[in-house]
């Protein structure tokens, strides 16, 4: 199937999600931790962020920054659903011909906007982009995915203190909490937050519609988290 | 215009700031006193990150993914040892150009110990492909490395230090100056070691080839003006850090080198640059001894 073609198929919705996940897993069916971000993912692309394919380049595009870069098939199932990568791309992903890694490359991937994979470093990197987007006058938006364990790591830290203190209000962080750290407890993440002067929400991260209303950026002037819970890993 | 390195550092960075809208400068506190004035009036492109190094590379990384050209600096123990892996990834991995300027090298903070020395860092950043790697030995070297630098879109680490020479260079990615011809072995003096090895090597029938850029390494004058088959390298930081590079120019020539530097021990003792430049053999004095040496013969292994 090839999707730029001009008899392509009806255009792929959330229910074509699981098939094109199939496609890298060779299993329809899908443990809750392989799709822990698959509704997030799909509201972003769906409903939320501005960017699509023709427009990868553009300087008022909004940028998303999957800094957990573990588990991405629901991420590249999302991005051929929506026309950013050529659905067969997704079989034979891992392999020394794929541009699609067990973590994303976004030299390889269009429509990736960055390479991750050591946790920890798509926060900070969004805040640099977030100082250059309101520097250059640009009106775009930095969404960053993180995991709930992600935020173990101290560079986080360092990124959720300068981002509340700059006050970033077009940084918006949303934590997938699968209550996969070690150490962690539900319901705290929010308050780390709050404490920096974010705006801090918690949302059921399989609600879309509660999704896209938390998701949709608000005009305060404070950057956001958007702590999406779904099942424990 | 400043007369020390570092000073020249923070003058030339503010005023690219104040003539380029695309540049951005990062600092986490250090040599904040220098930048008071161009952070109040472009708090935009001016950040303090506080003391958060790792954040310092990822927010220049960052600000370079969003098309803006960052000078991103600190301590160089700071910026490529504690953050090694942002500079990895934030900037190679990312496929992203960005300037680090690093001060303080080996020997500026003799006196505040091992937290704050770097020998190592030329050594770390030469295990990252795409950098180009300046150790400028003079004020007026630093000054045009950063404005290169800026002017480009690549990946650059400039190495600022106090310790300077008394003349300065121009400054060509790739590029060794001769400074002076003979018949004999072949010193490569790399940034501040220009002057005492011209001191220590006087009256000897040498080459000396002057580096302010070591990666790209200029393999191509180091073959082109080696007379007799022995190699001097003399860097400012941790030793033999670019021999291998002498290794593979001379793949196919029988020769031997001599490969001076910090030494990779800890020193443990705190004082001024100069005692530590002696300690480690990098004056006049430790120079020629060790060159006395080496020349003497490879019999008994004594270099």
């Amino acid at each position: 199937m090839n999707l730029t073609t001009l008899t392509a198929p009806p255009r792929p919705t959330y229910d074509d999600l699981p098939h094109l996940m199939s496609l890298m897993t060779g299993d329809e069916k899908h443990s809750a931790a392989a799709t822990s971000t698959l509704d997030v993912l799909w509201v972003l692309y769906d409903r939320v962020l501005r960017v699509g394919p023709d427009s990868i380049d553009d300087p008022q595009r909004d940028r998303f920054y999957l800094s957990k870069g573990h588990g991405p098939m629901a991420y590249y199932a999302t991005l051929a659903a929506k026309g950013f990568i050529p659905v067969d791309w997704l079989a034979g992903w891992g392999t020394f011909e794929s541009p699609l890694g067990y973590h994303p490359d976004r030299v390889l991937v269009p429509g990736v906007e960055i390479s991750s994979g050591s946790l920890g470093h798509g926060l900070p990197l969004a805040v640099g982009t977030a100082f250059g987007l309101r520097a250059q006058g640009l009106a775009s938006r930095v969404v960053v995915l993180v995991g709930d364990a992600e935020l173990d790591e101290g560079s986080n830290h360092e990124a959720v203190e300068l981002a509340g203190a700059m006050s970033l209000g077009n940084l918006t962080v949303v934590v997938v909490d699968n209550a996969s750290s070690t150490y962690n407890r539900r319901g705290i993440i929010p308050g780390r937050f709050a404490h920096e002067g974010w705006h801090a929400v918690t949302v059921d991260g399989r609600d879309h519609d509660a999704l896209e209303r938390a998701l949709t950026r608000r005009p305060d002037g404070r950057p956001g988290v958007v702590v999406a819970e779904v099942e424990s890993k | 215009m400043a007369r020390d390195p570092r000073q020249r550092f923070a003058q030339t960075a503010a005023d690219l700031v104040e003539e380029d809208l695309s540049v951005a400068l990062v600092y986490a506190e250090i040599s904040g006193q220098f930048f008071g004035d161009v952070e109040s009036r472009h708090p935009d492109r001016v950040v303090n990150v506080g003391i958060r190094e790792q954040l310092l590379v990822n927010v220049g990384a960052g600000l370079a993914l969003s098309g803006m050209r960052p000078i991103v600096h600190t301590f160089g123990s700071f910026l490529v040892e504690r953050a090694f892996e942002q500079v990895k990834l934030g900037f190679g991995h990312q496929d992203v150009g960005g300037v680090l300027v690093g001060s303080g090298g080996s020997f500026d903070i003799a006196s505040g110990g091992r937290t704050h020395q770097s020998p190592g860092d030329v050594a770390l950043m030469g295990t990252l492909p795409g950098w180009t790697l300046h150790v400028p030995g003079h004020a007026d070297e630093v000054e045009a490395a950063l404005r290169q630098s800026v002017a480009g879109d690549g990946r650059a680490y400039l190495r600022v230090v106090s310790q300077q020479n008394a003349r300065a260079f121009p400054v060509r990615p790739g590029h060794f100056h001769v400074v002076r011809r003979g018949a004999g072995p072949t010193v490569l003096a790399v940034g501040p070691m220009l002057d005492p090895v011209l001191e220590a090597l006087a009256g000897l029938d040498v080459t000396v080839l002057y580096a302010n850029v070591v990666r790209p390494f200029d393999s191509g004058t180091l073959r082109a003006v080696l007379g007799s088959p022995e190699v001097v390298l003399v860097e400012p930081y941790l030793a033999g850090t670019s021999s291998r590079f002498v290794s593979d120019a001379l793949s196919d020539v029988p020769h031997r080198l001599l490969a001076l530097g910090v030494r990779n021990e800890e020193l443990r003792r705190y004082g001024s640059p100069s005692q530590h430049i002696a300690a480690h053999g990098l004056d006049a004095a430790g120079i020629r001894a060790s060159v006395d040496r080496f020349l003497a013969g490879p019999v008994g292994g004594a270099a």
